[in-house]
């Protein structure tokens, strides 16, 4: 015969300890007043900055990190301000975020999705940041991307160009100033048909990964429809070094394009490799053959030398981008004199962008007067601006993707100084970009941000 | 036909990679019993022989250009080339310009000092320790020289071109019978085989006619009894890991032209290059040439478009494929000797 243990004061007890135990771990996060995951305290906010500090893009990670470091400096009042003095918003007065002194912890992605969510996981549940970013692959952002938002953190991407980042997985919590591949096709297309001519068949080699196959995607259709034939289509491996092989057959296929979909170090091996084949000099249907760089970068153009003379590409942004168009561009030169002088090199568009998102995200935190990722969500979302280098530009509410010109550049020919690696052929206007929210590559009318999430 | 003329060319010039590294492999195996998970890190290193010679050879120093600005509106500085200053501007273009047969000389005396440091201050102490100890510190310290290199060059490729009489393509069709511009090759890629082949010759030649090698070939074969005839066995098994990082050294020194050096090029080839040792047989100085150049082809027809678009992803597996039935059928690779890893 059993006897219960049940009385009035042992469930009270019990009671007792369970709620304080329930409590507990919500009581000693600071978010557990605030309503939402790393809510900061009264004297300093954290940001996380998540990028490759080793791999294959790690010199990009290391201009991205100079970057978000000067924002920081910025953000805190110090420096020159950058662009502080030009951005439209003037909520941002150089007294950190909401009275809050900006620290920051970093992050090394590796360029690997595994390695950028365990970084940015630890900084967010160990380092108690509030809002992640940073990136040099569309791989990594969807991945963090995705983690913040289950979270309940921000995640401002840095470079990632993949159309999936705002099509098919976009999300509330995420949000990306850079340009895509649909846009780089709809700029780039026209240009080459005036460069080339419409009668022109095209062999594409592209990076078996997901930007390779939007990147793909977004050129084929584009020149496509202004009347390019399109060859061939083969996936290289993102680990090739030596693309030879995949070169050899171009000439002899019946193309006279080679669009290389490829980035960072395998864009510069199979450029190096085209150039070593001959393709520049060749000619092919009775006209001269040429290459195409889709993305580039300038970094991925200092380490193709010589050899990106010429070739045309796009780029979200460039350093001489307001003195060779003037102040529509506001914002570039006094971004280009805080960092230059700091640094004594120009930045890269990578270390632009990533500037720029740390500037939006402190200036919507200020606006909506809440750290709550909510809040920060409906003070960006559908926000215009300017004076952050790209002209007006507009954070579009229905997939959190800015939409602005969009620069085609050309290797220049004759640099006047080691930074002086390309040329700009022609600024296409933000409304020749533009997209509807559904468009198919963008994922289609299934593609949703979902709800934003405060977490905790 | 024209296409799988350029493929074989390629798989010769990948060959010709994967061959001296595993030749290399094969030496200090074969000679010390170690498997050096390091010795990608060498070619890589020795890549970057090729491009510490550029940067000597093209050291500057700044002048003032009043007439120009930089990016921040300064004065311009301009880098003059010292070796302009020294020998007049086209001595001094030319000099840069062979940057990398000029490293060759630079890079054979490194490679063989970086070879007897990494031999007699770390690798000694793991003779004696099982295989997977003796690949974990080698991988350990490729990692490290991989890391070095990355703090002192950074993480993106640089450039080192080859001399610009090497630059471009030959008709190589025109040879056999084709119309001019059917079969055209990089005349770098073509330098690259015949270079290899002429190291390949050499380092036979080396261990099959001269009494050093013979000597080593015989401590390969029972090191207990030369040792016993009084000869320090020991020293000459130091020398052939000089001379193998040697030769990992010249192969990337020349390799530096076809793909721009960066700091986890050892990395890349490694793997591949322990395949090639496998499929040859472990200990095996001519299996290793032989699969070398086997895998390059096979890899190189591997990655035609029509290969692809018949049995796609083939390019990325063939390698691991050809391997697998190698050792399936021939569990001791295409020469391997009996006794060598069954203990």
């Amino acid at each position: 015969m059993s006897k219960s243990n049940f009385t009035r004061r042992g469930i009270m007890k019990t009671g007792a300890a369970a709620g304080a135990a329930l409590t507990l771990p919500t009581y000693l996060r600071a978010d557990g007043h605030a309503g939402f995951t790393n809510a900061p305290g009264d004297s300093e906010v954290v940001l996380g900055f998540n990028v490759p500090q080793s791999g294959p893009y790690a010199d990009e990670g290391a201009d991205e990190l100079r970057a978000y470091e000067l924002a920081v400096e910025h953000l805190n009042g110090g420096g020159d301000g950058g662009m502080l003095q030009t951005f439209s918003s003037k909520a941002l007065d150089g007294t950190g975020i909401l009275g809050r002194e900006v620290k920051f912890v970093t992050g090394d992605t590796q360029t690997k999705s595994d390695a950028a969510r365990a970084s940015a996981r630890s900084m967010i549940e160990k380092d108690g940041a509030v809002m992640i970013t940073g990136g040099s692959s569309s791989g990594v952002a969807v991945a963090v991307q995705a983690l913040c938002q289950e979270a309940g953190i921000i995640f401002m991407a840095g470079l990632t160009h993949s159309n999936d980042t705002t099509g098919k997985d976009r999300k509330a919590n995420g949000f990306r100033h850079f340009f895509n591949s649909y846009m780089t096709g709809a700029a780039l297309a026209p240009v080459l048909a005036a460069q080339y001519g419409t009668d022109r068949k095209a062999y594409h080699l592209t990076a078996d990964y997901n930007w390779g196959y939007t990147t793909q995607e977004a050129i084929q259709s584009s020149t496509e429809a202004l009347g390019w034939e399109t060859v061939n289509t083969v996936l290289t491996p993102l680990t090739a070094t030596d693309f030879s092989s995949y070169i050899a057959p171009v000439l002899n296929s019946g193309a006279d394009v080679l669009i290389l979909n490829h980035y960072g170090g395998n864009m510069i091996n199979s450029l190096t490799n085209a150039v070593q084949f001959g393709l520049r000099d060749a000619m092919a249907n009775g006209k001269q053959f040429e290459i195409v760089v889709p993305l580039y970068s300038e970094l991925m153009a200092r380490g193709a030398g010589p050899n990106i003379k010429g070739i045309l590409g796009s780029q979200n942004w460039d350093w001489k981008l307001e003195n060779e168009l003037g102040a529509k561009y506001s914002g570039t030169n006094a971004f280009v004199q805080s960092f230059g002088t700091k640094y004594g090199f120009p930045p890269s568009q990578a270390a632009h962008t990533c500037y720029v998102q740390t500037l939006l995200y402190a200036d919507a935190v200020t606006r909506a007067g809440s750290f709550a990722p909510c809040a920060v969500d409906e003070a960006l979302s559908d926000f215009e601006f300017d004076g952050m280098g790209n002209g007006p530009t507009l954070y579009r509410g229905s997939d959190h993707q800015c939409f602005k010109d969009v620069l085609v550049v050309r290797g220049k020919e004759n640099p006047e100084n080691e930074f002086d690696l390309v040329e700009i052929v022609e600024v296409t206007p933000v409304e020749q970009v533009t997209y509807a929210p559904d468009h198919p590559q963008m994922g289609g009318a299934e593609a949703s941000l979902g709800e934003c999430n405060n977490g905790a | 036909m024209d296409q799988i003329i350029v493929q074989f060319l390629n798989g010769l010039d990948k060959g010709s990679a994967y061959a001296l590294i595993a030749l290399g492999l094969t030496i200090i195996f074969g000679t010390l019993g170690v498997v050096n998970f390091a010795h990608g890190a060498l070619f890589m290193l020795g890549a970057f022989c090729a491009v510490i010679t550029s940067k000597i050879l093209s050291a500057s120093h700044k002048i003032v250009d009043a007439t120009r600005t930089d990016f921040l509106g300064n004065p311009m500085q301009v880098d003059t080339f010292y070796v302009q200053d020294w020998f007049g501007m086209a001595a001094g273009q030319t000099i840069m310009d062979w940057a990398v047969p000029i490293a060759i000389l630079f890079a054979v005396p490194v490679m063989i000092f970086v070879g007897f440091a990494m031999e007699r201050g770390l690798i000694k102490h793991f003779y004696k320790r099982p295989h997977a100890d003796q690949i974990l510190v080698t991988f350990g310290l490729a990692l490290v020289i991989g890391e070095i290199i990355k703090y002192f060059f950074g993480a993106n490729p640089i450039q080192t071109p080859a001399p610009p009489a090497f630059t471009g393509s030959l008709d190589f069709g025109v040879f056999l019978g084709y119309e001019a511009q059917t079969i055209m090759y990089p005349y770098w890629r073509l330098v690259y085989f015949s270079f290899s082949a002429v190291i390949i010759a050499a380092v036979f030649a080396f261990l099959q006619f001269t009494t050093f090698g013979m000597v080593v070939r015989a401590g390969m074969a029972d090191r207990e009894t030369v040792g016993l005839l009084g000869i320090d066995i020991d020293k000459r098994f130091t020398f052939m890991f000089g001379l193998a990082a040697a030769v990992a050294g010249v192969a990337g020194v020349m390799y530096a032209p076809i793909v721009a050096p960066n700091y986890f090029m050892g990395m890349d080839f490694l793997v591949l290059s322990f395949v090639v040792v496998v499929v040859g047989g472990m200990g095996s100085l001519p299996g290793a040439v032989a699969a070398g150049f086997l895998l390059g082809i096979l890899e190189s027809f591997a990655s035609m478009p029509v290969v692809i678009d018949l049995l796609p992803g083939i390019n990325q597996i063939i390698i691991y494929l050809v391997a697998i039935v190698i050792l399936l059928t021939r569990p001791r690779g295409l020469m391997g000797r009996k006794g060598v890893m069954e203990e």
